[in-house]
């Protein structure tokens, strides 16, 4: 049998482990495509360097055990701090963040309000995809109102938290927030964050909702999905989903920037407290 | 030899930097904090990283990430923060990251009494975790001690890729003595070299030797989870196999080399009729104790135990087997008590001494009573027809 | 017959159905046969212009195009 051409996602994955266990149509595959995509336009071709971090969530499974590159399974919501402490004993590796709602703005949410303070270099990805999808689909910070889940079965009542428009009141250095239909858009934004804005905390947040627990039970298939996000996520406008469009771009100097001239001070006669 | 006047918490502080430590996180709590008062001075001079976490949760889990990408990490709490940190503990143990934990211990539950000394964290030190795991634990009893089981600590950590808990109490961290510190210690090694980097990361054919832990960033493309993985981190959360041998391996890891981990001293008269076996800071009236008892004419010793966890219960045993009297004095209501009492045989009356709060400690004179008391009660059994 | 075609990866295709709704010519269907992964998959029924955007979309890695000249695979 001839040889199938190979998807250029796939020189990015341990070929093993496919296919991925989500479920036909999950959005998580797409983020991994714009995602590659914005390293193969870089020119990274093999992600010797990079470090990606998840804590618990389907979207936590994209990097572990998919991505051929060191990747760390964490906690449920400890990815950011695992992250830092990588980071801070390996300055010179690319740390990378993925995670979903429950995990980074739940569980999690100290942490990287913290590190986005602290302006922490560390790239974090949201894939937010409106429910706890692993534990089948209950409310999140970021259900939107009204949504009936197993955990609001007569409709969402708590308001919803913008994690982007927190994010960016913070120190963090970048912060963008696309649809998973905004390819071209989520892409550059990836690659600026990698290049471009390399320092301090950068976050993008992907709204990629859940293919089982809200699309579904909106009536809808992935492809009528994904078409309608193309239509509602307009850049720069207000949408259901938040502000879409890139919130914040700085050049603060990042934490270890800031680490290193407080050292400086350390060992050129500060004598401290 | 460096001699210096300390506190245990300094001590600590100082060990971690001999033993190489060059990355500190830790969140403020008495009465462990001058450990980080110290490392904050001194960790940034000597090109290591501290930082300031927000909570014990990104601590702990600052410290794994540190520890897996290979460098000496360490973190210091008390009481309710080592509540908070188990969770991360129990990961560090299932992804085997070498971290060390210092508890210094106050009274609790709850907040408790922060500023007074305790010893109720034994049990929670060593079972505090969901799951099946095993760590080590490890209790100074005095700043010298402190200094050299911090050393150890790292030793046993890098040596057999296992998170390492020093148990340390208000009294030992805040008390001051003279420490005599080596000029130059040798910097623990890993139990592992380049040359295994090859091998699976997370399996090994001898279950007492750590699987080798590469770098991070060089091509290794390491697989790391805290779910259940086989031996090269690819996860697997069905099988029964995979989950029975990694629970397995990790606990024979350390339990396979008990020999190097089980640390104690005796003091006192061979086979002992009046045994003491006390631990930390309690083990310092137990000492005079056990003086004072044989001034008086009987035959007793101290079995100070430096390491709480795992129990190497042959020696235990082989102690306590000699004895007609033992007592356990413990700043709590009973803990390592249970140890004693699986080895003791009908014949030994097995007593503790428990007393908590107000940084009140066990005095001597309270152990000489007991002692004496019992014995005149086991004396007196024994009389009977 | 058009310059360019879709090949499938039928043991990663989950049939969703995404590279159906992206294509911008509507090129694509869901076949009647189901492929060794349980799943129906796309096949080509009108002309593809080698946009590679079902490529871009595809959440499983499994499409990609190949055009007879001038385009690289997707």
């Amino acid at each position: 049998m001839r040889r199938l051409r190979k998807h250029f996602s796939r020189k990015y994955l341990r070929e093993e482990v496919l296919p991925t266990p989500f479920c036909p149509g999950c959005f998580n595959g797409v983020v991994m495509n714009v995602m590659f995509k914005a390293f193969e336009e870089l020119g990274v071709e093999r992600l010797k360097g990079y470090v990606f971090v998840s804590g618990i969530g389907c979207s936590s499974w994209i990097p572990s055990p998919h991505i051929k590159a060191d990747t760390i399974h964490t906690l449920h919501g400890r990815a950011v701090a695992v992250a830092t402490g990588v980071k801070l004993a390996k300055p010179n590796l690319n740390v990378i963040v993925i995670g979903g709602d429950g995990d980074l703005a739940a569980i999690g949410f100290n942490h990287l309000v913290h590190a986005a303070r602290r302006n922490m270099d560390l790239l974090v990805i949201l894939v937010n995809n409106l429910v706890y999808g692993m534990t089948r689909g209950q409310a999140s910070p970021t259900t939107p109102e009204g949504m009936r889940t197993v955990t609001t079965p007569y409709g969402a009542y708590e308001p919803v938290m913008d994690v982007a428009e927190l994010i960016a009141r913070t120190n963090a250095n970048y912060v963008a927030r696309w649809c998973v239909a905004n390819f071209n858009q989520l892409k550059n934004s990836i690659k600026e964050a990698l290049s471009k804005h390399s320092k301090g905390f950068r976050f993008i947040e992907v709204i990629a909702p859940c293919i089982t627990y809200v699309v579904r039970y909106e009536g809808k298939t992935p492809g009528q999905k994904i078409k309608e996000l193309m239509k509602v996520c307009r850049p720069n406008t207000e949408t259901p989903y938040g502000r879409i469009g890139i919130l914040k771009a700085e050049d603060k100097p990042g934490y270890l920037d800031r680490y290193f001239e407080y050292v400086k001070r350390a060992t050129e006669g500060d004598k401290g407290e | 030899m460096r001699v210096e006047f300390l506190s245990g918490n300094e001590a600590v502080a100082k060990a971690a930097l001999d033993a190489g430590l060059k990355f500190y996180a830790g969140y403020p709590i008495t009465p462990s904090s001058e450990i980080m008062h110290y490392l904050a001075r001194e960790l940034p001079k000597k090109g290591g990283m501290f930082i300031q976490s927000e909570d014990e949760l990104a601590a702990i889990n600052m410290v794994v990430g540190a520890a897996l990408a290979g460098v000496k990490s360490m973190t210091a709490t008390s009481g309710p923060g080592f509540s908070l940190m188990q969770e991360g503990l129990g990961y560090a143990v299932m992804v085997e990251a070498p971290i060390v934990i210092v508890n210094v211990m106050r009274a609790g539950p709850g907040t408790g009494q922060a500023t007074k000394a305790a010893q109720g964290d034994v049990m929670q030190a060593r079972w505090g975790r969901h799951g099946d795991q095993v760590v080590v634990v490890l209790a100074p009893s005095s700043p010298q001690e402190a200094y050299d089981l911090t050393v150890k600590a790292f030793e046993i950590a890098w040596g057999l890729r296992v998170p390492v808990v020093v148990l340390s109490d208000e009294f030992v961290g805040h008390g001051r003595e003279v420490v005599e510190m080596p000029d130059k210690v040798k910097e623990p090694e890993p139990g592992w070299g380049p040359e295994d980097y090859s091998k699976p990361p997370f399996g090994s054919d001898d279950p007492r030797k750590p699987p080798p832990l590469p770098p991070l960033g060089e091509g290794y493309d390491l697989l790391i989870t805290g779910s259940t993985h086989d031996e090269w981190g690819y996860r697997d959360v069905h099988s029964f196999e995979t989950h029975f041998k990694l629970v397995k391996r990790l606990k024979e890891k350390v339990l396979g080399n008990i020999e190097k981990i089980f640390m104690y001293e005796y003091f006192g008269d061979d086979e002992a009729d009046i045994l003491i076996v006390a631990y930390g800071s309690m083990s310092r009236p137990a000492r005079t104790a056990v003086r004072r008892l044989q001034a008086a004419g009987f035959s007793a010793g101290l079995l100070k135990l430096k390491t709480l966890w795992p129990m190497n219960y042959d020696v235990l045993r082989s102690y306590v087997k000699d004895a007609r009297v033992v007592i356990v004095p413990e700043l709590n209501l009973g803990q390592v008590v249970y140890d004693v009492r699986i080895v003791a045989g009908n014949d030994t009356v097995v007593v503790p001494i428990n007393k908590v709060g107000g940084g009140v400690p066990i005095y001597a004179c309270e152990i000489v009573e007991k002692a004496q008391k019992v014995w005149g009660e086991a004396l007196e059994e024994a009389l009977q027809p | 017959m058009s310059a360019c075609s879709v090949e499938v990866d039928r043991n990663l295709c989950k049939g969703c159905g995404i590279c159906v709704s992206v294509c911008p010519k509507n090129a694509l269907e869901l076949s009647p046969n189901i492929g060794p992964s349980g799943y129906r998959y796309p096949v080509l029924k009108g002309e593809c212009i080698g946009c590679k955007t079902c490529t871009l979309y595809c959440p499983d890695f499994a499409i990609t195009v190949v055009c007879d000249e001038g385009g690289g695979q997707g």
